[in-house]
Formats: C-alpha cells, structure tokens, sequence
C-alpha cells in the first residue's frame, strides 16, 4: 500500500499534568478530503495545531510521504506543504487580496536590490485564482480583504494554498458564522482545491457540512481517534454522532431532552 | 466594485480629509491675514517644520507595523548634545560626532525594538522608558545647561545638512531636501516594496504574517531602529540651523509627531499608514501653530486647536473607515 501523504503516529502531547492527546494516530492519503470530528475538547484542535507547527508535541512522529519531519513552526509547516487556514486570522484585512495572496513570497521586479513588488503580476495571478475557486462576481485584486464576505475571504485563503501547491490544507471551521449560500460556496471551493490534486483535512461543528464534503471522517475523543475510517456514503449523520459522543441512541435522545428540561 | 467613479475613490483615500482641511486652513488664514502667504512666512514655516517632518515620516512606518515610539523628543534633545559635548571635549571632529550620535541613536532603537520583540512589553512603555533615560542622560551630561555651540558656517556639514539659498523671494534650507528625499523613499518602501507589504501586515494581523513567513520582529526592531536615527538627524539639523544644543530641546514633540501621523491618516492600530498623508498631517499642525499666531490668536490657545483637529480628524477617519468596509 501506497504511504499516505501525512501520517502521524503515537502523537502526545501534554500541558502539565493534562493530556490533550494520548498515542493519537492520524493520516491523511494524496488527493483526499478528511473530516475531523470530535466534541469540545476531543483533541481535534490540538491535533492540528501540531500539524501546522503552531505547538511542538511531546512525543511521537509525523511522515510526510514516508519521510519523517519537524515542524518547529508554522512556517516549517508550510515549507513542508502544509498550510492551516483559520477562519479571520490567516488573512491582513487592510491589505488587498493580491498582496494577501502574495505576502511573504511577493515577486520582485528587476532591478532586485530595489525590492519592488511586481504589482502587475500579482493582480493577474490573483483574477486567474479567483475565477479558478469559482468566485464569479467581478472583484479587483486590488480589493482590501476588509471588504469581503467571510466566505469570499476563505476563498481567497483556500486560493493561496492552491498557488503555492500545498499539498495539505487544514481547514478550521471554515463554515463557521456563513450564510447558507456562503457555506455552498465553501464547500465547493475545498472540492475545487481536491480536484486540483490538493488534500484537505476539514474541521466543523456542523456534521451536515463535513458529510456534504469529505471522502472520509475520522472522529476523536478525549485525545484518542477512535475511529479513523468512516465513508460518509455508508453511513447516517445520528452513527457519527454515537462514536462522537460514545453514547447509544437512548442516551443521546436521553441527553438531549435534558438539556430542553434544563432550558424550560 | 470597479465601477466606483474618480470622485468616489478620491473621497475614500485616507489622505483626502487631510488635504481638504489643510486647504480649509490655508485659506481661512490668507483669509485673515494676506501676509500669511509672504515669501518670508512660507520660509518660516518650512524651515522648521521639515525638522519635526523627519521624524513623522519615520514614525509612519513604526506606527504602520503596530509600535509607536515617544522616545523620539528625547533623541531630538540628546544627540545634538552628544555631538557638540565630543565636538567641543576635542573627543573627536564634529563629522565624527554626527557620526557618533547616529549610531547611539540606532543602538537605543535596537534596544528599544528588542524589548518591545523579545520581552513582549508594549512599546508605550518601553519608550516612555527611553524616554526618561535618555532625556535624564542628556540632563546629566550638560548639568542641564545648553551646550557651546560653534558657528558651524563653512562647515561641509553644515551645508549639506542646513545651507540656505534663495529661490526668488524664498529662503530655503538644505534640509527641506533631505525630507523630500526621506518622504520619497519611504513613502517608495511603504507602497512599492515587499518590505512596505510586511511592515502593513505586521501591524494589521502579526499573526498572520508570522504564518506566511514573515518576520515580524526584525521589520519592527529595523522600524524602530530608523525611527531612533531619523529622530536623531533632525535634532543635529535643527542643532546645526539655530547654532543651539540645549537638552531640553524636543521635549513634547513625541506626541506632536503622533498626532502629525494619525491626522494624515495613519491607523494608530496599525495596519495602514500613508506618507503622503503624514506629509499633510504635517503641514496641518504646522501651519495652524503658524496661522494662529499671524492671526492673532494667543500662542497659548494653540493645544485648543491641536486637540480639537485630532479629534475631528479621528472621527473622519473613523466614518470612512467604516464607509469603506462597507465597500459604499
């Protein structure tokens, strides 16, 4: 069997004596969509924090197609493919989209030692990866962030990992606080990202909108996977709900007419 | 989006508030007062106000990136006083001396951006700090009296710092090119260069333009570090102009500066800045501090005018903003 893109094994990490993640093993294959799913507190967070360089774990490997590898920081992470999208702070609002898409790796124009920025470039590049996310409202590159809807600033998120070929995107709660339409353009813009060769790990509250996306879901609970190979298209939204919570049915239905009691 | 008319754009620019109230202000005082616009008063005004200038437009850039530095008055104060305390000890030549003062200055920047980086302490306090030490070493050095200063005319310093000429009727002074060059070129690095982008992103979402690769505390420890030089080349050219080094000088231009950049439009958050704006904000104070005067209002009522500009000013700034995430 071919070696997955990412694989993460034996995964802990603690925060003094609290174990956010105990022997977690996780991977994702090439050209996949994987939902992460998992109550407040599962683990799935942390998860990705360490995967995206942003918090060094206490033990265990990552691969990257076979090849172990360190992620000291998020921009390690990146220079290894993997590029973490969170909804409102992975973009400068003030800048415009094109220098957004740009920022840290902005093409220079000749003379180099003037370190001018090749406007013109970026702007053309920045219409094509529009129109390639499936944004078909005419909007200049020019456009500060600030001025767009949360799911137009995702799309240009989603946008850049594509340019800079990442091989993974994470994406946090991307639907999180988007209209029903908003959400639609989303889902479609992560499909666009896989179909372009692009594997996604994909993290939502909303279970309707991780069945409507993913190829797989993998749930966690209290640090632990606990289960890592659920096809969407076998399955029923009240199933993963179970593993998710580790309760029956009764008990779910029991918890729930709780929590209307305990509201009046 | 891209339909927006001229007028539309020009409206939304930061800059424009600023330029319509310092036309406001030109007019209203020629108004008054016809010999507001003499050569002589012109000259005046520039002369001075190029001093002050230097050191908003690289305060435009700190404050882009986020930071801001109130150290900067105590620099104005301090360097020229190192400069002629070498010079006049026979410790070194007065070229020497410049020299000397600019790299203090640039260490004291360091210092200041490696506290605010590194130790994470907010650059209000670690300037008002450098603020103290600074002026208080200035004070020390000079038992707080002003320095000899020599006649620095024929000097080769001295004229490319300060040489005046006139251009018909108006006296200028070399440093006026000096802050024309500083303006074009920093305002060339805010706009044009990938730098201008990462100092833009470090005030508007470090976090942001940390996960791109960006390095944020070497932008704002460089941004701190020019800021620091530039505050201090204004106090030797204002030094060498007047032929007067007294510690005490610059003292209260740290928030005049501030309040220079926020009114041309520069974010006091950080994220957005414009040196064409500072250039106007500039002018606007300097020219009130002027125009008051010639029009006979007491210098005292100056601060009234001040406070009450920066507050209109924030609220413009503040309606368009919001006018402008709208996308109207």
């Amino acid at each position: 069997m071919a070696e997955p893109l990412i694989r993460m094994a034996n995964i802990r990490k603690s925060y003094g004596r609290v174990h956010a993640l105990v022997d977690a093993n996780f991977h994702v294959n090439e050209k996949e969509i994987v939902g992460l799913l998992g109550d407040n507190g599962a683990g799935k967070s942390t998860l990705i924090k360490v995967l995206s360089g942003a918090v060094p774990l206490t033990s265990g490997d990552i691969f990257i197609r076979g090849k172990k590898v360190t992620l000291r920081s998020t921009s390690d992470a990146i220079a290894h493919g993997i590029e973490t999208i969170y909804q409102d702070s992975a973009l400068v609002t003030q800048l415009s989209i094109a220098r957004n898409l740009f920022l840290g790796r902005e093409p220079i124009k000749p003379p180099r030692f003037l370190n001018r920025m090749d406007q013109e470039a970026m702007n053309a590049v920045a219409r094509d990866l529009l129109r390639q996310v499936g944004i078909t409202k005419n909007i200049p590159p020019t456009t500060p962030i600030g001025s767009l809807s949360g799911g137009e600033r995702q799309a240009v998120a989603i946008a850049r990992a594509m340019h800079f070929d990442s091989d993974l995107i994470i994406l946090d709660e991307p639907t999180n606080n988007l209209g029903v339409a908003e959400t639609q353009g989303v889902l479609s813009f992560v499909r666009s990202a896989r179909d372009s060769g692009h594997s996604c790990i994909f993290i939502a509250h909303n279970i309707h909108h991780v069945f409507q996306v993913v190829d797989r879901i993998v749930v966690m609970r209290r640090g632990k996977v606990v289960a890592d190979d659920i096809d969407p298209k076998k399955t029923t939204v009240a199933e993963v709900e179970r593993v998710i919570t580790g309760m029956s049915d009764k008990e779910i239905r029991d918890a729930i007419s709780d929590g209307r009691d305990s509201h009046g | 989006m891209e339909n927006r008319s001229f007028v539309q754009r020009l409206i939304a620019r930061p800059e424009f508030g600023p330029l319509v109230l310092l036309m406001v202000e030109l007019a209203v005082f020629w108004g008054i007062n016809p010999d507001f616009l003499s050569p002589q008063n012109i000259s005046n005004i520039l002369a001075f106000t190029v001093e002050l200038g230097l050191i908003a437009l690289a305060m435009t850039l700190l404050m882009t990136s986020g930071e801001f530095d109130l150290s900067v008055g105590s620099l104005f104060g301090f360097s020229p006083v190192l400069m002629w305390t070498l010079y006049n000890s026979g410790v070194t030549s007065l070229e020497v001396g410049l020299l000397i003062a600019l790299v203090v200055a640039a260490l004291i920047g360091l210092v200041n951006g490696w506290f605010v980086t590194q130790l994470k302490i907010p650059s209000f306090l670690v300037t008002l700090g450098m603020l103290l030490v600074v002026r208080g070493t200035a004070l020390f050095i000079t038992d707080g009296f002003p320095q000899r200063t020599w006649s620095a005319e024929g000097s080769w310093l001295a004229d490319i710092l300060v040489g005046d000429f006139y251009v018909g009727p108006f006296r200028i002074y070399a440093s006026l090119f000096w802050f024309i060059g500083a303006a074009i070129i920093l305002g060339y690095v805010l706009t044009q260069s990938r730098t201008g982008n990462w100092i833009q992103a470090a005030g508007g979402n470090p976090n942001a333009a940390r996960a791109r690769g960006v390095n944020v505390n070497r932008v704002k420890v460089g941004l701190f570090v020019v800021s620091a030089v530039m505050a201090s080349l204004a106090g030797v050219i204002s030094s060498l102009r007047t032929s007067a080094a007294n510690p005490n000088s610059g003292t209260g231009y740290e928030l005049e500066v501030i309040a220079m950049v926020v009114i041309g439009g520069t974010a006091l958050t950080g994220g957005r800045g414009t040196i064409i704006g500072t250039v106007l904000g500039i002018l606007i104070l300097r020219v009130m501090r002027n125009g008051i005067v010639l029009i006979g209002v007491p210098g005292l009522a100056y601060n009234i005018f001040i406070g009450a500009i920066i507050l209109g000013m924030m609220a413009l700034h503040s309606w368009l903003e919001r006018r402008h995430q709208a996308g109207t």
